[in-house]
């Protein structure tokens, strides 16, 4: 009988087991967010939280516990700085995970692994994006209702949505400038993200 | 070594397998783009769960 082993082997020797959730781990406090299988991520959930718990009291002490596990010390400094304070008034639960179906090639259910609020940056090809987008729009000045919008052309209007809050009076022969100019940017930063 | 004394009969055999068969996944709809989709997961047509998009999907896949 398998009663009461809660912790999944991976198929790993323990010293491969932990150092493939110390890199998970790294990762998930770097990036916020990591897309692995699901038993990984069920895993990791309540390995991540007690880090979190840690870094909500900032000590030396609590700061080498967490650095015994998390080798990069940016990113110790991260969890005690930007990311823990985040979750001060939340007792617990700081992540969510998010079953995302069956891998292709071996069928692995896969999953996201992701901070409560935490937002996703598309600024690429996303068919259903203009949604998200229709909303950022309508909290911006309703200036220029735009009836054409395609879904490719409301994408790069995110940063040109908060230059039009400055200057909402501008026409369109500046607005068609605008667009340009950020659609070079997310593209590059696509690249730098991947 | 033993082995069978009688030869199974075909309604033995495929009264046996009668049982054996694969079933339909029970799927829901996408409230977002009213695909048909796995319950509890992602939406892979869209990208949307519980009303917002958690993952981009890319068109030419």
């Amino acid at each position: 009988m398998r009663h009461g082993m809660v912790n999944r082997k991976l198929g790993r020797t323990s010293a491969h087991r932990n150092a493939l959730f110390r890199n998970q781990l790294a990762s998930l406090i770097d990036k916020e967010r990591i897309i692995t299988t699901l038993p990984k991520a069920k895993e990791l959930r309540p390995q991540i939280e007690k880090l979190i718990t840690l870094g909500r009291t900032d000590s030396v002490h609590n700061r080498r516990q967490a650095g015994r596990i998390i080798a990069d010390e940016t990113l110790v400094a991260k969890l005690f700085d930007t990311l823990s304070p985040r979750f001060a008034d939340r007792n617990g639960g700081y992540t969510r995970i998010i079953k995302l179906g069956a891998r292709r090639g071996d069928a692995a259910e896969m999953a996201i692994l992701e901070f409560v609020g935490f937002e996703l940056k598309t600024e690429t090809a996303a068919a259903p994006e203009p949604e998200k987008k229709a909303k950022a729009k309508k909290a911006a000045p309703a200036e220029e209702a735009e009836p054409a919008a395609e879904e490719k052309e409301e994408k790069p209007k995110k940063k040109p949505a908060a230059k039009k809050a400055a200057a909402p009076a501008k026409k369109k022969a500046d607005k068609a400038e605008a667009e340009e100019k950020p659609k070079k940017k997310p593209a590059a930063k696509k690249k730098s993200e991947k | 070594m033993p082995n069978p004394k009688r030869r199974h009969s075909k309604a033995r055999t495929r009264t046996r397998r009668a049982h054996d068969f694969l079933e339909a996944k029970s799927l829901s709809t996408c409230p977002q783009c009213h695909e048909a989709k796995l319950p509890h997961r992602v939406c892979p047509k869209c990208g949307f769960y519980k009303g917002r998009e958690v993952i981009a999907v890319k068109d030419n896949f």
